[in-house]
């Protein structure tokens, strides 16, 4: 396979091409910055949006009713942390920018008013509709190329170096600024949209000293068909459960029957003709597997699992601040790579407020850093010739000699077996945290130290192989987040701390990579608590 | 999982390899796809919707699915089901002007409801 590398230069480099890095790159572009999007797989089709429909939420400009109600929604079940005029600032930039997807063209469908209703995206037609305004708009996409690592100058990010997936050539890009767009980590579960989403963004911003916020909260688990991959969980308010001889089992008691190994029926009987065609002319790809493999889920019960979704629909990410910047100079975090805490609190972030965040906080990461791209404004050739240091490890340079036993696939499994066995991860104790830990140390070691693509490595070994040394990172971060809450709280649960405790309404910021770290942060002070 | 390309339908345009988020799908010399990696297939029904000609077929199942037969398939109707249930055609998009999901939103128990009946704008 021939191999040569191709060199860019940007102001503004994005990472990742779901919906947050779409709209990170779009806005960058509109500000006025020269912008390189990056993606693993293909800008259109990519991560968690393209297989599903997404419940967006926005505030209807002058209704303060719909306004307030859109914001309080989720108050409730956040057990804390939620800013309310964040979460407003979220929703009306939402709005503005829905206006201008109407303005490039969306085919918004209309409710019985004959008005637009924008709470409902169609994943596949959505992301295909950005990617299109972003080749008018003049970003140079880079499908099928994974980042691999950071390139920094004086500790400030300064742009990627990554591999192209089909050809085996390298890439790199020198910018003036680097948002994170990788979305969350779901640790290769299953579910349907979340093969790419390992954590690498994690990883390679840790590599430069970012920090991470509410790893604990990241105890998301949801319903599929027994032998599908599709989690999409609004059918089932519309559902019955019962278990193998049809005794009821009430909805929140469903993950604890399947943690005890019962198995568990569902059946969509509650739903009337008129919200039945809702459910099927709104949501098609629900339906794919009952169509396909027969059985009416209106009528007939079905067996349903739960799939681990992790960071993807939950809470915790990348720390930044109102502008999205992470703790490290020239580098920003967006989408569901970030913690949603002001946001939706502990509890699970998808979809509306999820979806809107993806749009406000790439919209405001774009123009954050086309802001701090300006400061080189010798242009590309000045970022051309600014020296830098990649700064990939684990994964891609091994500190000691290769292991030809440390495969990625060995890796990745034994990272698995930590993080996704309901009945020891629905609810964990803190012995269950620490032996986990101290295995999962022995692993980064062992995958720091030998952990290499094999000789003559395809370009699919490489990628994989810095994935593994991701999940192994961010399984760290998570647990060692989680072994610091001695309380139950939204998407954390300790079997050993069943009750929510007052004093514990902080944050915990978590980092590191041989030796993670884990400490508290008091919440925003306009924060609700719980 | 990907199941089936029926070769006697592609068009060897290399969409579906294209699209795919992961390397499941390659084309051969001759331009036709073929299933690389099927291991690393999320069911995302996705290269079927940007297939322009219906060629190819993913189970719903998430692991290999013994039970594929192309020709009951196609005779139930079930190749390109998808794309047209969204309204997709020829590989472009359609059908989101139809979508009917505010029904499920207004739906929501009190005072949700309420407010998505508010939404439109």
């Amino acid at each position: 396979m021939s191999e040569s590398t191709l060199h860019l230069t940007a102001d503004v480099l994005v990472i990742g091409g779901g919906p947050a890095g779409c709209w990170a790159a779009l806005a960058a572009r509109r500000a006025g910055a020269s912008v390189v999007l990056a993606e693993k797989g293909y800008v259109g089709t990519s991560g968690a949006t393209p297989p599903a429909n997404t419940t967006l939420f926005y505030t209807v400009p002058g209704d303060r009713l719909q306004n307030d109600g859109m914001v309080d929604h989720r108050v409730a079940p956040a057990k804390g942390f939620i800013v309310r005029d964040f979460v407003r600032r979220v929703y009306d930039e939402t709005t503005v920018n829905t206006e201008l997807m109407t303005r490039w063209g969306y085919p918004w469908p209309r409710n019985e008013t004959g008005k637009t209703f924008r709470g409902n995206l169609r994943g596949p037609d959505y992301m295909i509709f950005l990617r299109k305004r972003l080749l008018a708009e003049g970003v140079r996409i880079l499908d099928h190329s994974p980042a691999l690592e950071l390139l920094t100058a004086d500790g400030v990010a300064a742009g990627a170096a990554g591999i192209t997936r089909r050809t085996g050539d390298r890439w790199e890009v020198r910018a003036g600024a680097v948002v994170v767009a990788t979305g969350g980590c779901a640790f290769r579960s299953g579910v349907v949209g979340t093969h790419n989403l390992t954590g690498d963004g994690y990883l390679l911003a840790a590599e430069a000293g970012a920090r991470f916020s509410g790893m604990e909260f990241s105890g998301q688990w949801a319903l599929a068909p027994a032998e599908g991959g599709l989690t999409k969980g609004i059918i089932y308010f519309s559902g019955s459960f019962s278990d193998a001889d049809g005794t009821p089992i009430p909805h929140p008691g469903v993950p604890d029957a399947l943690a005890a190994g019962r198995s568990v029926h569902a059946v969509l009987d509650r739903a009337d003709p008129y919200l039945e065609d809702g459910y099927r002319k709104g949501q098609p790809n629900i339906f794919v597997y009952f169509h396909r493999l027969g059985g009416n889920p209106f009528t007939d019960r079905y067996p349903v699992r739960l799939l681990y979704e992790g960071t993807v629909r939950a809470a915790g990410g990348l720390d930044v601040d109102e502008r999205c910047a992470t703790s490290v100079p020239g580098l920003y975090a967006v989408g569901d790579a970030t913690t949603r805490e002001k946001l939706t609190g502990a509890a699970m972030s998808g979809g509306g407020p999820a979806v809107a965040w993806c749009i406000a906080s790439g919209t405001w990461a774009g123009q954050a850093a086309t802001a701090f791209a300006r400061q080189f404004a010798a242009g590309t050739a000045g970022l051309a010739g600014r020296p830098v240091h990649a700064i990939g490890g684990a994964g891609l340079r091994p500190a000691a000699n290769p292991d030809p036993e440390r495969t990625a696939e060995a890796v990745t499994r034994a990272v698995q077996q930590e993080i996704l066995p309901l009945d020891r991860n629905y609810r964990r104790t803190g012995a269950g945290i620490a032996a986990a830990l101290e295995r999962l140390d022995g692993l980064w070691e062992a995958a720091r130290d030998g952990l290499a693509p094999p000789a003559g490595a395809t370009p699919r070994d490489i990628v994989r192989a810095r994935e593994a040394a991701a999940l192994v990172a961010t399984a760290r971060w998570i647990l060692a987040s989680a072994g610091q809450r001695t309380e139950t709280r939204g998407l954390h649960r300790r079997a050993d701390f069943p009750g929510l405790d007052p004093a514990q309404h902080h944050h915990l910021l978590s980092g590191g990579l041989d030796r993670v770290w884990v400490r508290r942060a008091d919440p925003h002070e306009e924060a609700v608590a719980a | 999982m990907i199941e089936l390309i029926l070769s006697e339908r592609c068009i060897a345009c290399g969409t579906c390899a294209k699209v795919c988020p992961d390397d499941v799908l390659r084309t051969d010399a001759a331009g036709e796809p073929v299933i690389a990696h099927k291991e690393d297939c999320q069911t995302c029904y996705l290269c079927e919707l940007f297939c322009p000609v219906d060629a190819l077929y993913v189970s719903p199942r998430t692991a290999p699915d013994p039970t594929v037969d192309a020709a009951a398939l196609i005779a139930a109707g079930l190749v390109g089901s998808y794309r047209r249930e969204l309204g997709w055609a020829r590989g472009r998009p359609g059908g989101t002007e139809t979508d009917l999901s505010y029904r499920m939103h207004e739906a929501f128990t009190e005072p949700f409801g309420e407010i998505w009946k508010r939404s439109g704008i």
